[in-house]
């Protein structure tokens, strides 16, 4: 996508843009020049990767909101392997990455022995991508999450096994190219009716906080992160990080692949306190799904010679159900 | 103190002892009365600072104990079987990452079929995991052996595996010589960590390690598991002095100095054998015995200096390396390359098979007139293998193997051999 995006600044409030409107302490904590650049530069994460984006707000908010006493545990996967590749890391926070499946678990035994230790203040956050989480890492997050463990997991969905070349997980959307659902065939792509959304089963185990958020509203994705630092238990923030290689897309148009995916409804932006929505970032003016998918070679294969109108139907239907059951609409969109 | 108690909960008060800090619990037996021993410390006081975490899986029983760990924090756990089959790729990145971690291995056999009761397959399917293990022939040892094994595991930076017999051992009542909480103080200083992850001290720990170092990674690890094979008699020296007993150590030996024929073993049937080994050396048989307490790192120069005397030896292991034979065997006679000595496998025990004193002394006759074969299965009932192999020869879909050799069997209470 090459033509000149337009991009709306909306007022304040919106957590959108106009960070020198905001008041001090509402400031963006990357806008602030004491921010901690816990991933710092250097790394070697693709041009236009949402991942890193969301990872730098997420862990410099989560950094300042615990008075820089943070320790993270990552799960195998893009982020681990872009950061540390030795002698070389761009983590500024004690770090450690075990394996794929257990960042969750191994999370919580930090978390008990920051408890055992006295040392209360220390934070603890586990992260990894959505293969790591919704796929093979589920068993110990899901343990992490009914124990109530005093860890903050955020998860980087890119919606596929990026690190490995594009394979489907969990997090995969229908009709979606990639390496192990490949657009050929009577029904191109991954299939419709399988797969999780996360933050639901998340907030099914009735923890302190469970967030959605997307690497377009970076304020939002401070704040809540900000949010759930302010708790004490198990919390979960799902982040959409758009992926250049693996979705086929510019990597300039990640933040607004990002935010096309939120103005269309395909991903709610919501956030909700023990099992219940509290709030939803509103869409002022919804958009069709086509505006989302076009961009994206993953789709590609919908808007070919014939237009796949049955499947794009689909996932705008998708898309609708998203807006009518998170609330999404804001009351003065038409 | 003296006290008759089960082995499960004389391992869980000596752990407690240790002062651990965080404890993974997951159930699977023949493990599960030794956590269970823990939580009830933790729960009513008596182990104070110490966080008891209910995991889902054994999985996260070591991803948790690796976290605490890197947190600082004496971490242990228990498992056995299944268990540790379903927790090995944690079990490896915890060696590789060089954490302390204690574990208790109840050895149970690894499915399928599935089984609950006794054999070496779990452990030491884990032979080459980077674990140090070491295996405890009475209660008694399995009590010392993990105060010991805290010590080793942080001294180098290494976890340390403690095997001891599932329901042989686990759920025996046996009477212990109980240290006292000032003992193991004194014998164990708190846990400083080599590495730890720290707010006022970054580190990234668990990074990619590509061809330029992984070969002088994986050999650090080599060296310091030569290392614990200097450190391991010493700490069971050191052991002695305050506690005032043997126990610990490479290996055991029994009437070995004069003995024409040596068995070699691990764990509780040491016990057996040298009760066997007493009633036939009044009989004129020169028989010894060496019992291996660490397995990994294996003591090849203490074995071989066991051996120097003998003409033959008998290693009986309960554990199968399908295909081959032994395990335990194949690094015997790693040790005694060169020595020219006649060299026997047996394999017995498997999935809690009774090792009796009649057929170790039948056997034991036979290495004896060196009639044995390399490798043997003792009482291995050859008239139900024979029959399986014959159906499978004859019917195409002969169906399930062990569910037929079972019928072939009939209902049997605890058959006496």
């Amino acid at each position: 996508m090459s033509e000149l995006q337009t991009v709306s600044f909306y007022q304040t409030g919106t957590f959108t843009v106009g960070n020198r409107l905001l008041k001090q302490e509402e400031r963006s904590v990357q806008a602030n020049m004491q921010r901690t650049n816990s991933l710092n530069s250097g790394h070697r994460a693709c041009q236009g990767c949402g991942e890193a984006l969301g990872a730098r707000y997420a862990i410099d908010a989560a950094m300042n909101a615990s008075n820089r006493q943070l320790i993270a545990a990552n799960a195998t996967g893009c982020l681990e392997v872009f950061s540390t590749p030795y002698p070389e890391t761009s983590w500024q926070i004690p770090w450690i990455h075990s394996l794929f499946g257990n960042a969750a678990a191994v999370a919580t035994g930090l978390a008990a022995a920051m408890k055992v230790k006295g040392k209360s203040d220390v934070r603890v956050v586990a992260q990894g991508g959505d293969g790591g989480t919704t796929d093979i890492g589920f068993g110990c997050l899901s343990g992490m999450f009914e124990r109530n463990d005093d860890v903050l997991y955020i998860c980087y969905d890119n919606e596929a096994y990026m690190n490995t070349g594009v394979q489907r997980s969990s997090a995969t959307p229908g009709a979606a190219r990639t390496a192990t659902t490949m657009p050929v065939g009577e029904r191109p792509g991954n299939s419709f009716g399988q797969g999780k959304f996360l933050p639901a089963i998340a907030m099914a185990h009735e923890i302190p906080y469970v967030a959605t958020a997307t690497v377009a509203d970076l304020r939002d994705l401070e704040a809540k992160v900000v949010r759930a630092m302010s708790f004490r238990g198990a919390r979960y923030i799902h982040i959409l990080v758009p992926c250049p290689l693996g979705w086929g897309s510019a990597s300039n148009d990640t933040i607004r692949l990002a935010r096309l995916a939120k103005e269309t409804g395909l991903f709610p932006v919501f956030e909700a306190e023990y099992g219940e929505i509290k709030s939803a970032l509103a869409i002022r003016r919804p958009l069709p799904v086509e505006d989302y998918l076009r961009p994206q070679k993953r789709f590609a294969h919908l808007f070919g010679k014939n237009l796949a109108v049955d499947t794009i139907a689909r996932i705008q239907a998708k898309a609708d159900k998203n807006i009518r059951k998170y609330g999404l609409l804001a009351k003065e969109a038409v | 103190m003296l006290k008759q108690c089960e082995g499960s909960h004389a391992v869980a008060e000596a752990v407690a002892m240790c002062r651990p800090e965080v404890i993974c619990a997951y159930p699977i037996s023949p493990q599960t009365h030794i956590v269970e021993g823990i939580g009830e410390m933790v729960k009513s006081g008596e182990l104070k600072n110490c966080e008891f975490i209910n995991v889902e899986s054994e999985f996260a029983a070591m991803s948790v104990a690796i976290g605490a760990s890197a947190g600082g924090a004496r971490s242990y756990t228990a498992t056995a079987s299944q268990g540790l089959l379903f927790m090995v790729e944690a079990v490896y990145n915890a060696s590789g990452l060089g954490l302390p971690i204690v574990m208790t291995v109840a050895n149970r056999a690894i499915g399928a079929p599935i089984n609950i009761w006794n054999d070496h397959s779990d452990s030491l399917s884990q032979r080459d995991c980077g674990w140090i293990q070491l295996f405890a022939e009475t209660n008694q040892e399995a009590l010392d052996l993990h105060i010991q094994a805290f010590k080793l595991a942080e001294e180098l930076s290494l976890p340390v595996m403690v095997c001891m017999d599932g329901f042989i051992l686990t759920h025996a009542y046996e009477r212990v010589d109980m240290p006292t909480q000032e003992q193991v103080d004194a014998y164990l200083p708190p846990y400083e960590p080599r590495q730890v992850l720290d707010p006022a001290e970054p580190v990234s720990i668990g990074a990619m390690v590509g061809p330029e170092a992984f070969m002088e990674v994986r050999y650090l690890a080599h060296a310091k598991q030569m290392q614990a094979l200097e450190r391991i008699p010493q700490l069971a020296e050191e052991f002695k002095v305050c506690f005032g007993r043997d126990s610990g150590g490479l290996t055991h030996t029994y009437m070995t100095d004069d003995a024409e024929t040596i068995i070699i073993a691990m764990g509780s049937v040491l016990g057996t054998i040298k009760d066997t080994v007493d009633v036939m050396r009044e009989a004129g048989h020169k028989i010894g015995v060496l019992g291996i307490t660490s397995y990994r790192p294996f003591p090849l120069a203490a074995v071989r200096e066991a051996l120097k005397n003998c003409k033959r030896f008998v290693v009986l292991e309960k554990s199968l390396a399908v295909g081959i034979g032994g395990i335990v065997a194949t690094d015997v006679r790693m040790a005694v390359t060169g020595m020219g000595l006649k060299g026997y496998t047996v394999v017995a025990g498997l999935g809690g098979r009774a090792i009796t004193m009649k057929s170790l002394t039948a056997m034991l006759e036979k290495a004896g007139r060196d009639e044995l074969d390399l490798v043997t299965f003792l009482d291995l009932d050859w008239k139900v293998v024979n029959k399986q192999l014959a159906r499978e020869k004859e019917v195409r879909r002969s169906g399930p193997a062990a569910e037929a050799m079972l019928r072939d069997i009939g209902a049997v209470a605890a058959r006496n051999y």
